[in-house]
């Protein structure tokens, strides 16, 4: 049964104010979740206010400067600042997304800012992927095949074969997707999600794979594939604008088409 | 410190409402609602072969404002799922998938169920 409120030791209490230094004029306030393992508190939301004169446009530009310049403490993955590593996924405003990529003016009023939903959380902004990981690993995500690669080059495709491939394969395994997926918050432990989903889905259509029919049975269980409902938050909040819900689909299809 | 000590992020408690996840959760609500109220249906039914007296109070019963605002939700309920499930059937066959569809669609689908169940009532009204 899901658990819909947060346990005890996850509620989340008022924190401190950092107030924006004085003479500023373009001020914005940035309620930030943050949790230490080290204190034995609950998590608390602290809030800073941030002169937007001096910050960068991105939400992570203003949490780097709370890095840098307000409370070292503070702590978030971030890598690449554009888009393309994941590093940075989180509950902006009210969505998961990346915080690299999220605009602060798009964002009305104070900027909420919590770490990726119904996750175990090692620190402030950063959950735990070690099962987001260990889901992605089950699918087999790489190229398996029986037939040995021609001797004097690469395995090829048509470019309508590429075509299929390519869209999922710009998954950048953020988990922004499944921590939106309600089902996802409920059966984690056995439901993959849409992430894994996907990517589940780019080595079924991939021309060159030999291993569709296991992958299939793999996926037939009535938690790993469909505890999908078809809610579609996943393709709603996708950073990089893919559609998991549509791959999960076909997966379905997939499956529905064997059996005759 | 141990895993099982690390605190849960907040997620319903946080997570905007979305078209898509409200929708969603509405055609499982209305379906529990139309499973339960199919009890009152049945009652009627009974009230109604039991002979005129029985049938008499059913209807006194069926005819509180209480009752008629229920059925006036439970109308709701139908239509929404009954336009929603077809919707699913789309999402079933292949179709619909783009988030633009989505969101018109699922537009769709409530206010069909907003014109039906106002045009029931009133059909109800003028027979």
């Amino acid at each position: 049964m899901a658990q819909f409120r947060l346990p005890a030791n996850s509620r989340i209490s008022r924190g401190k104010t950092h107030a924006a230094p004085e003479g500023a004029k373009n001020v914005r306030r940035f309620a930030v979740y943050r949790y230490s393992p080290e204190d034995g508190e609950n998590p608390r939301l602290d809030t800073y206010e941030i002169d937007l004169d001096s910050c960068g446009p991105m939400v992570l530009d203003a949490l780097i400067k709370i890095k840098n310049e307000v409370d070292p403490t503070l702590t978030f993955r971030r890598s690449c600042r554009e888009g393309i590593c994941g590093s940075c996924a989180m509950n902006i405003d009210g969505v998961n997304t990346l915080a690299c990529t999220q605009a602060i003016e798009d964002v009305k009023g104070a900027v909420k800012i919590y770490p990726l939903p119904h996750m175990p959380v090692i620190k402030d902004l950063v959950p735990d992927l070690t099962n987001f990981y260990a889901q992605y690993a089950s699918i087999k995500p790489w190229l398996q095949s029986k037939t040995p690669p021609p001797a004097d080059r690469e395995r090829l495709q048509s470019r309508e074969d590429q075509a299929k491939i390519n869209e999922p394969s710009a998954c950048i395994l953020c988990a922004c997707c499944s921590t939106s997926c309600p089902s996802y918050w409920w059966n984690s432990d056995r439901y993959l999600g849409p992430a894994v989903l996907l990517a589940a889905h780019r080595w079924l259509v991939d021309s060159r794979d030999e291993a569709t029919g296991e992958r299939l049975d793999m996926l037939e269980d009535p938690f790993r594939l469909y505890r999908c409902h078809t809610i579609m938050n996943c393709t709603r909040t996708c950073p990089k604008g893919l559609n998991p819900a549509k791959a999960i689909g076909e997966i379905k299809q997939m499956m529905a088409e064997r059996r005759h | 410190m141990a895993q099982g000590q690390r605190p849960l992020s907040p997620h319903l408690q946080v997570y905007r409402p979305q078209i898509t996840s409200v929708l969603s959760i509405s055609h499982r609500l209305s379906g529990m609602l139309l499973a339960a109220s199919s009890l009152l249906l049945v009652a009627w039914l009974v009230a109604a072969a039991s002979g005129p007296e029985a049938y008499a109070s059913a209807q006194v019963f069926f005819s509180h404002w209480l009752i008629r605002l229920l059925l006036i939700g439970v109308s709701l309920a139908f239509f929404y799922h009954l336009c929603n499930g077809i919707r699913h059937l789309f999402w079933d066959a292949g179709f619909g998938f783009e988030i633009r569809q989505v969101i018109v669609s699922g537009w769709a689908v409530v206010i069909a169920a907003a014109v039906l169940t106002l045009g029931f009532w009133l059909l109800l009204a003028g027979g």
